[in-house]
């Protein structure tokens, strides 16, 4: 029997508000457990949450981002479940009218493009979050209960393992993007469920699906579709028929383990929240976000092509994240040479980016301080090999003015022949033999004067005006 | 009988409810004759008319995007049984019908 996996992925993305999704409190990571919260999170009697506007049109935007039409009416209904992490006992959510709906996005494996269709984004709060003692007990800290998100939800457009990683890295640059989230996984801020069933090839109708929980990184995703395809492949070849469960993905094995079938799924008895008057979402609105959006990755690459004449290569690695992006056209903004840019960009800046662990914004490096350096080089000011030191000085420190930070750590580079000329003159005379060889036709012996003469300089002479002049003053000799 | 007892163990159960075995047929007769009075409105003729979500009419009641400081931790942990290092310490409880968000 032939096999092909059906994949749908639902994936949820903190949006980056000062304060929760109904409740004034703080949406801020990292504070002590439990002080970011009140009585609204709570859901002490009486409070009324009232919605965040920046988060609807967070929502707007990342929604619009994956092409989707935005509802001009739109509700909040309630979720209800008891679980420590959610005192209110419900979730406030989305269930029939998702501010977004009918959208798609591109995504590329192995060359080719395919589309996968959203079904719908919808708005929602965040859980707390649970840490499982190992003596009987869960600690609570509330802190992120409440905080907006978005959860986005494909189709089932997806065939392979390789094309549900596709389709989240493209998710995730996106809605990076829009600014609207960190999107990181190993943070939180982006978390990902996937819905797999397995169908004979040709077939239309669909398999009984698994939902997968806990895929907490790109490559656990991969595993866990990996290790459920082999699962189901070999239960249904066998001749067994398969239950609806939702399992979740172990770290320690790779694999997924059964956490409840479908006979003990909850019933979550949605109903219209009634503390929350119903939202109507003008064309205007709608437009003023949309014009708002910045310019996409695949525009950008474009562009780069055309305007820059940059490799396709180049464009598509600046463009994987919208700080890079950014950062390469400010660049070019202070007048600085695209292809350099580039080069320093995909080069030095993420080689240090890479072995540091840190992202463009920890650093010192600005897009004006990158582009003068390129400069300097451009025009003989600092040699390229120099550079290197000067660079590490703008990533590490920063400077306001790159030609004084290089004068003043006696960095220029050395091209004026009056300057060089004694220096040579020196260095002839006390190596005669090279001359000879030089003479003899050993090209070597050239080598060896410039290294002289670099040395004597401290590697600060322009090697190619080493080069000239020491030409010339052979051959006088 | 719109209700029978298996329906209302089952609501009960997701209420987390503990219901006297006794006191089940009361519950069963009360909960239908509420449902069967709300399906009274199922004789009304609703062609045409549009569906209401909400009982106000307001619509776009929102706030700016401004944290406010959190509520005294002592005050909310008033209602807070067992804790530990600023946590909220409950029973352990492993992915039976878990966090959904």
């Amino acid at each position: 029997m032939n096999l092909e996996p059906v994949i749908g992925l639902e994936v949820h993305v903190e949006l980056k508000t000062d304060s929760k999704m109904f409740s004034p409190s703080p949406a801020h990571f990292g504070a002590e457990p439990n002080t970011n919260t009140n009585v609204i999170d709570w859901g002490h009697p009486g409070v009324l949450p009232v919605v965040n506007k920046t988060a609807i049109e967070y929502g707007m935007r990342a929604a619009l981002a994956l092409n989707c039409k935005i509802a001009n009416h739109t509700k909040f209904d309630r979720k209800n479940y008891f679980y420590p992490d959610n005192p209110k006992a419900y979730q406030i959510s989305q269930f029939d009218q998702p501010i977004g709906y009918d959208g798609w996005i591109e995504i590329e494996v192995n060359g080719e493009t395919k589309k996968i269709r959203i079904e719908r984004v919808h708005l929602e709060e965040d859980a707390g979050k649970n840490t499982h003692g190992e003596d009987g007990a869960s600690y609570v800290d509330l802190n992120r209960q409440g905080t907006p998100l978005i959860e986005i939800v494909s189709e089932a457009d997806m065939r392979s393992p390789e094309e549900a990683h596709a389709y989240l890295e493209t998710i995730k640059q996106l809605i990076q993007f829009t600014k609207v989230s960190d999107v990181k996984m190993q943070e939180g801020s982006m978390r990902c469920d996937a819905n797999i069933s397995l169908r004979p090839y040709g077939q239309e109708e669909f398999g009984t699906k698994a939902e997968i929980k806990n895929l907490n990184s790109f490559s656990y995703v991969k595993k866990g579709l990996e290790f459920e395809i082999n699962r189901q492949e070999k239960a249904l070849i066998a001749g067994g028929a398969l239950q609806q469960e939702t399992r979740r993905y172990d770290e320690a094995t790779g694999g997924t383990l059964l956490m409840r079938t479908k006979e003990g799924s909850s019933d979550y008895r949605y109903f219209p929240e009634p503390d929350i008057p119903n939202l109507i979402i003008s064309d205007e609105w709608i437009n003023d976000v949309r014009t708002s959006l910045p310019e996409m990755p695949k525009e950008r690459q474009e562009r780069y092509v055309k305007e820059y004449s940059l490799p396709e290569y180049d464009a598509v690695v600046l463009t994987a994240t919208v700080e890079m992006s950014d950062f390469f056209q400010e660049t070019v903004a202070h007048d600085a040479d695209p292809k350099q840019a580039s080069n320093w960009l995909m080069g030095e800046v993420s080689a240090y980016l890479n072995s540091e662990q840190v992202d463009l914004h920890d650093t010192n490096l600005t897009p004006k301080a990158l582009a003068d350096m390129i400069n300097l080089i451009a025009d003989g000011t600092i040699s390229s090999k120099i550079a290197k030191k000067v660079f590490r000085e703008l990533i590490t420190n920063g400077s306001d003015d790159v030609k004084a930070l290089v004068e003043e750590k006696g960095w220029v580079q050395l091209s004026d022949p009056s300057k060089l000329l004694p220096i040579i003159t020196e260095t002839l005379d006390k190596n005669e033999q090279s001359i000879e060889d030089y003479k003899n036709g050993k090209d070597r012996a050239m080598g060896f004067l410039v290294g002289q003469v670099m040395k004597q300089t401290r590697g600060q002479a322009n090697p190619g005006m080493v080069n000239k002049l020491l030409k010339e003053e052979l051959d006088k000799r | 009988m719109a209700i029978n007892e298996e329906t209302v163990k089952e609501v009960a159960k997701l209420a987390k409810l503990e219901i006297e075995e006794e006191d089940i047929h009361a519950f069963t007769k009360e909960m239908d004759s509420i449902i069967e009075m709300v399906e009274q409105l199922e004789g009304l003729d609703t062609e045409g008319v549009e569906g209401t979500y909400h009982g106000l009419s307001s619509h776009n009641v929102w706030r700016e995007d401004k944290a406010e400081k959190g509520t005294d931790k002592e005050l909310l942990f008033k209602n807070v049984k067992t804790r530990k290092n600023g946590f909220i310490e409950v029973p352990a409880m492993f992915d039976n019908g878990g966090s959904e968000a």
